[in-house]
C-alpha cells in the first residue's frame, strides 16, 4: 500500500511512530443546539489522568503527545539526543505555555500537529508562530483530519510534511502543493509578497 | 481602475481549475456534503431554495462597462436574466445550477472577475465608499489600499479557516460613507498633526445577531503598517476566536470578551513580531496601485445647461436626489436607483445592465459602481450632458428619484430566496414602496433610511436603518421586528425595538404611523433620524401600540 505521508514534494514512508492518549471519557458537549466540534484554545485536554496512563514504546522514532513528553522528559534525554523523539500537540493547546517546560524546540527533529476538523484553521497560524516566533527549523507535520484542498496553505504556513488522511489518495493530495504557482502575500515559505519578488 | 497583470490573470486561472476539480471530486462522492461545504463556500457558492445561489465579488464595487455586459450575459445564459446587487457591493445570481458553477467562473476570468472569498469564514470582499475618488473631502482614494488589501487577502494561507467570516472596510474621507465602524476591522483615514497620513483601526464592530459598534484599537497606525496590523488582528483572532458556536464566532465576541485592552495587548504582541516585515507597505507599491485609478481625462470649463431645465419638475426632482457634488467643477456623480416601485430591491435585469453599461461609456469613462445601500452609480458624468443621461435611462426605468429617501429601501433576498431567512423581506419592501407612492410627499419626509433584513444575519444591516424592520419567526409564521433611530456614518448608532412585532400586512401601515408620528413632532428642517434622536421612542410606541388596542 502506499504511504499516506508527504515529505517536501515526495510520498514517503513514515518512520515515526505517533503516540495515541490514553482514551478518555467524551462528554459529549452541545452549543447553540449543536455538538460541539472544536475544543476552545487553551481548554484543558488531554487530562492529567490521560497524560499518565499514555504508554508509549520504549525503542525506536516516536512523536510523543507534547504534555506526555514534558512528564517523562527527564528520563528521556538520552532518546532526545538520539533524535528519536517528536512531539504532537492539538490546535487547542497553547505552544506559549508550555515553551519554558520544553526549552529549546530545535532539540526535536519534528514537531506534528493534529487537526481535529478540516475546517479548524488555526493549524494554520500555529505554523506561522512555530517558524517565525518560536523559530523551528525541522520538520513539522500536519496530521488528522488532513486533505488535498489544505495542503498549499499547510505549506505556506510554514508545514513541511502532512499526513494524509487514511482514506484518501496521497498521490492525488500532492498536486494540492501546485494549486497556485504565485501567491500574493508574504507568507512563512515564501516571505516576500509578490510585488517585492516580481517586478510588476 | 484596476487592471490586472499576468500574476491576477494566473491566479483567478488557476483557481478555476481548482475549483473545477474540487466540485468533480464532490460529483464522484469523493467529497462529502460536509467537505465540500467550506469548498464551495470559499467560491460564493450557497446550497438556497431554489437553486445554488452564486456571490460573484466586486471589489470595492468597482465595475468597467465589459464588465458589466458580462454580468449581464451570465444573468441570460445560466440565470434568469436579473441579478440581484447586495449590501456588500457585489452580486448574485440566484437561480445558476451547480454543474455550470465552474463554467460561470471562466466567463467571470475572461473579464477579470471572480467569486474568490464571497462566502464562507474567510476574508470577504472589502468594501469601501462609493464616490471614492470624486468626493472634495479625501484623504486617499481608498480603491488603493482595498486593492492592496485585496490582494493580500486573496488565498492568504493563514486566514484559510478562520472561526466566522471576517470583513473588512476602509474609509478615505472624513464623512463615513463606508460603515466602518459596523465591521470587524474599519480603516478609518486621517491626517496626522504632522501633515502625514494615518489611519484610526475600529475592531470587532458588526451586525448580525449581536450588533455591535466596534472599539479602537489603533488610534493611529501609520499607514506603512497596515497588512502587518490586521495580520496581527487576524492571528489574535484565527487562534482565540470561539469555534464552539457558531453564533459566537464573530471577532466581536472575543474583543467584548477579553475587553478591548486585553485583545489590544494580544495584538500587539504579534504585531511586534512582523512589524517592518516584508509585508509592509512601501510609497513605490502604493504608488503603482494608485496609479490604476488615476484620473480620467476631465474636460474643462463645462458649461453648465441646467437652468434650462428648472421648470421640469421631475428632472429637478431626480438632479437633486440623485446627484452628488463632484471634486471637479462641470461633474456629478449620478445614482440610478434599483428601488422603483415594483422591483425587488438591488435587483437588475439584464437589460439594465446592459442599458447602464452603454450610458457609462457615453457618459462616465466607461466604469460603474456598487453603492451598499444597493444602486448603481455613474462617478463622472457632465453637468451639461445630466438632461441627456436621464431622458435615456428614463426608457430602462432607472431614474426614480428617490435615492436617500424612505422608498430607497436596503433589503436582503429574504425568504424568498434565502435559506437562512426566518422570513420575506422582499413583499415588505414592496409593499411599503406601494404605499408611499407620492413623489411630493416622499420628499417632504426627506432623508430616511429603511433597511429590510429577512433574519438575524443582517444582510439588510436592519440594526443602523432609521427605521429598522427585522423579520421573525414565531410559531411557524412570519411577524417583524420594528427598531427606530439607527444610523449609519460617523455617527454610527443601533436602532431601539420599540415593541412586539407586526404581521406582513400590518407594516406599511405601521411605518406610516412612524411617519406621522415624526411630522406632527419636526421643528422646521429637522431630519427624521435627528427628531427621533430628540424625542425619543416613547412618542412613536404611544401611537403605535395604544392606536392599535383601540382599533382592535
Amino acid at each position: 500500500m502506499r504511504s499516506q505521508l508527504i515529505k517536501g514534494r515526495n510520498i514517503v514512508k513514515d518512520d515515526w511512530i505517533t503516540a495515541e492518549l490514553a482514551k478518555a471519557e467524551q462528554i459529549v458537549r452541545m452549543q447553540a443546539g449543536r455538538v460541539v466540534a472544536f475544543k476552545l484554545s487553551g481548554e484543558d485536554y488531554p487530562t492529567n489522568e490521560q497524560v499518565s496512563k499514555t504508554i508509549f514504546p520504549k525503542k525506536g522514532k516516536i512523536i510523543l503527545p507534547l504534555k506526555v513528553f514534558i512528564l517523562h522528559q527527564e528520563k528521556l534525554r538520552g532518546r532526545l539526543a538520539n533524535e528519536e523523539i517528536g512531539i504532537w500537540f492539538s490546535t487547542h493547546e497553547e505552544i506559549h505555555k508550555f515553551i519554558k517546560a520544553i526549552g529549546d524546540l530545535n532539540n526535536f527533529p519534528l514537531i506534528a500537529i493534529h487537526v481535529e476538523r478540516f475546517s479548524d484553521g488555526r493549524i494554520f497560524s500555529i505554523g506561522n508562530q512555530l517558524r517565525n516566533k518560536y523559530k523551528f527549523k525541522n520538520e513539522l507535520r500536519a496530521f488528522g483530519d488532513i486533505l488535498k484542498d489544505q495542503i498549499f496553505f499547510l505549506k505556506r504556513s510554514g508545514f513541511n510534511s502532512y499526513l494524509i488522511r487514511e482514506d484518501r489518495d496521497s498521490l492525488d493530495a500532492i498536486k494540492g502543493l501546485d494549486d497556485f504557482s504565485e501567491p500574493y502575500q508574504g507568507a512563512s515559505d515564501i516571505s516576500n509578497p509578490v510585488w517585492r519578488r516580481i517586478k510588476r | 481602475m484596476y487592471k490586472y497583470d499576468h500574476i491576477d490573470q494566473k491566479i483567478v486561472d488557476e483557481r478555476v481549475n481548482q475549483y473545477q476539480n474540487q466540485l468533480d471530486r464532490y460529483l464522484n462522492k469523493e467529497l462529502s456534503d460536509e467537505e465540500f461545504r467550506p469548498l464551495r463556500l470559499q467560491n460564493g457558492l450557497y446550497i438556497q431554495r431554489h437553486a445554488p445561489m452564486l456571490r460573484v465579488a466586486i471589489p470595492y464595487g468597482l465595475l468597467s462597462s465589459n464588465q458589466l455586459f458580462k454580468l449581464a450575459d451570465i444573468a441570460d445564459k445560466y440565470d434568469r436574466g436579473y441579478g440581484h446587487f447586495s449590501t456588500r457591493q457585489n452580486i448574485q445570481f440566484n437561480w445558476p445550477k451547480l454543474e455550470d458553477s465552474p463554467n460561470i467562473l471562466r466567463a467571470l476570468a475572461e473579464v477579470e472577475m471572480h467569486a474568490i472569498q464571497t462566502s464562507g469564514n474567510c476574508i470577504r470582499n472589502i468594501t469601501t465608499d462609493q464616490f471614492a475618488g470624486v468626493t472634495h473631502d479625501e484623504i486617499i482614494d481608498p480603491r488603493h489600499i482595498a486593492e492592496i488589501l485585496r490582494q493580500w487577502s486573496t488565498f492568504h494561507p493563514e486566514f484559510a479557516l478562520l472561526p466566522r467570516k471576517f470583513k473588512i472596510a476602509i474609509t478615505g474621507s472624513k464623512k463615513d460613507r463606508a460603515l466602518v465602524q459596523c465591521h470587524d476591522i474599519g480603516l478609518e483615514f486621517f491626517t496626522n498633526k504632522n501633515n502625514k497620513m494615518a489611519i484610526k483601526v475600529w475592531v470587532g464592530g458588526g451586525l448580525g445577531r449581536t450588533p455591535m459598534i466596534g472599539s479602537v484599537i489603533k488610534d493611529e497606525l501609520q499607514w506603512e503598517h497596515i497588512l502587518t496590523y490586521c495580520e496581527a488582528i487576524l492571528r489574535v483572532y484565527n487562534l482565540y476566536g470561539r469555534r464552539d458556536n457558531i453564533f459566537k464566532a464573530r471577532i466581536k465576541i472575543l474583543v467584548k470578551s477579553l475587553g478591548i485592552e486585553a485583545f489590544k495587548k494580544l495584538v500587539e504582541d504579534e504585531w511586534k513580531y512582523i512589524k517592518d516585515g516584508p509585508n509592509t507597505i512601501n510609497t513605490e507599491e502604493l504608488e503603482r496601485v494608485g496609479g490604476y485609478f488615476s484620473e480620467p481625462n476631465y474636460k474643462k470649463n463645462i458649461e453648465s445647461n441646467l437652468k434650462d431645465y428648472e421648470n421640469e419638475k421631475a428632472f429637478t426632482q431626480w438632479l437633486s436626489k440623485c446627484t452628488n457634488t463632484h471634486k471637479k467643477k462641470g461633474y456629478r456623480a449620478v445614482t440610478f436607483s434599483l428601488k422603483a416601485t415594483g422591483n425587488a430591491p438591488g435587483d437588475a435585469s439584464s437589460s439594465q445592465m446592459r442599458a447602464v453599461a452603454n450610458l457609462s461609456e457615453e457618459y462616465s469613462f466607461g466604469e460603474i459602481r456598487v453603492s451598499h445601500e444597493q444602486n448603481l452609480i455613474l462617478a463622472d458624468v457632465q453637468e451639461d450632458k445630466l438632461y441627456e443621461l436621464w431622458v435615456k435611462a428614463k426608457k430602462h426605468h432607472l431614474i426614480t428619484p428617490n435615492i436617500g429617501l424612505l422608498t430607497d429601501i436596503i433589503c436582503c433576498p429574504g425568504g424568498d430566496f434565502c435559506s437562512l431567512a426566518n422570513a420575506k423581506s422582499i413583499p415588505i419592501a414592496q409593499s411599503i414602496q406601494e404605499l408611499f407612492n407620492d413623489m411630493d410627499y416622499l420628499h417632504d419626509i426627506g432623508n430616511l433610511n429603511i433597511n429590510i433584513s429577512g433574519c438575524m444575519n443582517a444582510c439588510g444591516h436592519h440594526h443602523v436603518g432609521h427605521i429598522g424592520i427585522l423579520g421573525v419567526d414565531k410559531d411557524g409564521s412570519e411577524w417583524y421586528q420594528v427598531t427606530l433611530g439607527g444610523n449609519q456614518g460617523n455617527f454610527a448608532s443601533i436602532g431601539k425595538v420599540i415593541g412586539p412585532s407586526f404581521s406582513a400586512e400590518e407594516m406599511p401601515f405601521i411605518v406610516k404611523k412612524i411617519i406621522e408620528v415624526y411630522l406632527n413632532n419636526r421643528q422646521e428642517e429637522e431630519l427624521f433620524i435627528d427628531c427621533v434622536s430628540r424625542i425619543g421612542l416613547e412618542p412613536f410606541k404611544n401611537y403605535i401600540y395604544k392606536e392599535s388596542e383601540v382599533s382592535e
